[in-house]
């Protein structure tokens, strides 16, 4: 069978690991595409080879097509979100010095309680706190911002590439980050920091990076864009069978792919964090996503929620921006080109975020869909059609 | 006017080379090499223009500070000037991407622009050169030390060792290095 070439970029974070697994695998020759992987270096330069056309599609954070059909940024295309490709990841670490004083101050670092561990960090900082970020446009400015507005914190956000992460903290040019895997577990390795809380301890079921594609190129590939949709949406489906693991980790820890040890992306996979450079260790179910609880289907209300916190942020107009972020999530894509490939298919394009406690079966097509708790950490439920409640 | 320009370039004979080419036109350049504290150095200098290689980490700082400066207001500090989308695609192929930090007319520039990509161009080629020069002294190398382990193990002179060594890759289907290297790999474990 002829290949035809799909170029798609990657930014090296375990959560790329679809876009891997559906090269190594076998998931994309399946559908007739030979991948040619990108790796960029960057998140301004992934965005760039997408929108000048270097790549056909990419991993994307989630909030960066939202922010580019807010007009934020100074990008002027419109990026589409084909489907979600990971759920969770980032974990928030502080520098050895602030997590002693956290532990004098009493803080146990149980890892869960995201409200006990913002005011912990209150009562043990002074100053104003720098946190680093992988990016302006990230789930992780989100989060952070939306965990520590209460606390009266001061805090700034600086922009730092995740390989260099654990760095900047030894070095003492933040004292916090909020990071995707594995670059907050090699700051722990590297003895810079203590993790705190994972992503999940905020929104248990945050967007972290999603599979974009540039409007007008999704316009005129529709069958491209349905067989990489299939291509990426298997490989999730694969990742999601635990005894799989240890094999993406092995693939993943290559110099082409994420470049980092076996062991620590393995122990993100797993959820079994080592949270210290005491050995500390912490279980957490869900630290990563790819695929159950409808991980794949790319809600629109989770892009109004990434929506209206930077309407709120930049003062733009709520509803417009709602709006807009709702109208590139293309669960009518999702729909169509993932139905014939098995995917269970949710009643509605938005839900109520935050509502979720447990684990719940709702309306599907085939009728046994069950979504992931979506919890926030405040316990506020977001209703993506404009009204808070 | 003559304008501040700050390359963030670790690689000195590359920065060299885009000094070279900036400096003729009257303009003056500053090169920052490390990346740590690369926002707070680029505020104090406060250049007219930032050029940086595209596959440089450190440009999400750089998009944050261009961000900082006022999101809504005006197109300051972003890839080039997405006005002129020829000038755009030519740096990203030659793997530069520009921020300006103040507001710039866009003819200013391109004609930086214009210079700074011809720079990196040249010095892509020459990496290639250089990268492929390098991996034929390894393959000969490599190459060397097979013939040697035949020769030792099977008594052959130089010539034949070569030959046997030409024929397995013939065979196979395989560079001659390939195959050199397979067998130094099993010698090694032999051993």
């Amino acid at each position: 069978m002829n290949l035809t070439t799909f170029r798609i970029g990657f930014v090296p974070l375990l959560d790329m690991a679809p876009i891997a697994i559906a090269h190594e695998m076998g998931f994309a020759a399946a559908e007739g595409l030979a991948l040619e992987l990108h790796r960029a270096p960057s998140w301004s330069s992934l965005r760039d080879m997408l929108l000048w056309g270097q790549v056909d599609a990419a991993q994307m954070l989630a909030p960066v097509p939202v922010a580019m059909a807010l007009g934020l940024g100074g990008a002027v295309a419109r990026l589409d979100i084909l489907q979600v490709m990971s759920i969770n990841g980032d974990v928030i670490g502080v520098a050895q010095i602030l997590a002693d004083k956290l532990r004098v101050h009493g803080h146990d670092f149980a890892f869960t309680d995201a409200r006990g561990a913002a005011d912990a960090l209150a009562k043990a900082v002074d100053g104003p706190l720098r946190i680093g970020v992988p990016f302006p446009f990230s789930t992780h400015v989100e989060l952070v911002t939306y965990w520590l507005r209460d606390t009266g914190l001061t805090f700034e956000l600086c922009t730092i590439p995740p390989p260099r992460m654990a760095d900047a903290l030894a070095a003492g040019e933040i004292d916090a980050f909020c990071v995707g895997e594995p670059w907050g577990s090699v700051a722990v390795e590297l003895g810079a920091g203590t993790l705190l809380l994972p992503s999940r301890a905020i929104w248990a079921v945050a967007p972290e990076k999603v599979l974009a594609a540039r409007h007008d190129w999704v316009r005129d590939n529709s069958a491209l864009t349905g067989q990489i949709m299939r291509a990426i949406w298997r490989a999730a489906k694969w990742l999601s069978v635990p005894g799989n693991r240890l094999i993406a980790s092995e693939i993943l820890a290559r110099a082409e792919y994420v470049n980092a040890s076996v062991e620590v992306l393995d122990r993100a996979l797993r959820g079994e964090m080592i949270i210290s450079p005491q050995g500390e260790i912490r279980q957490v179910p869900d630290m990563i996503r790819f695929y159950d609880g409808a991980a794949t289907f790319p809600w629109r209300s989770q892009a109004a929620w990434f929506a209206t916190q930077m309407a709120a942020r930049h003062g733009l107009d709520p509803d417009t921006s709602l709006r807009a972020a709702k109208e590139i999530c293309r669960t009518d894509l999702y729909r169509q080109n993932l139905r014939m490939a098995g995917a269970d298919l949710p009643g509605a394009s938005e839900k109520l975020e935050g509502s979720l406690h447990h684990p719940t079966a709702v309306a599907s097509e085939r009728g046994q869909m069950i979504l992931a708790p979506d919890a926030f950490f405040d316990g506020q439920v977001f209703d993506a059609s404009g009204k808070s409640c | 006017m003559k304008l501040h320009i700050v390359i963030v370039e670790p690689d000195v004979t590359r920065a060299r080379l885009v000094i070279d080419s900036l400096q003729p036109l009257g303009h003056q350049v500053t090169v920052i090499s490390e990346a740590s504290g690369l926002a707070r150095r680029v505020c104090d200098i406060a250049p007219d223009i930032v050029l940086i290689d595209m596959s440089n980490p450190s440009r999400d700082i750089l998009e944050e500070m261009a961000l900082a400066s006022g999101p809504m207001e005006r197109p300051v500090a972003f890839f080039v000037d997405r006005t002129d989308r020829d000038l755009t695609l030519q740096a990203i192929e030659a793997g530069v991407s520009a921020y300006v930090v103040d507001g710039l007319q866009p003819e200013r520039v391109a004609t930086v622009m214009d210079a700074a990509i011809a720079r990196f161009q040249m010095f892509r080629r020459m990496r290639t050169e250089l990268e492929t020069t390098r991996r034929a002294l390894e393959e000969r190398k490599l190459i060397d030390r097979a013939k040697g382990i035949l020769m030792k193990a099977r008594g052959l002179n130089e010539e034949e060792a070569y030959a046997l060594l030409r024929k397995a890759a013939m065979d196979q289907g395989r560079k001659v290095a390939e195959v050199a290297s397979a067998l130094v790999t099993a010698a090694g474990l032999l051993s």
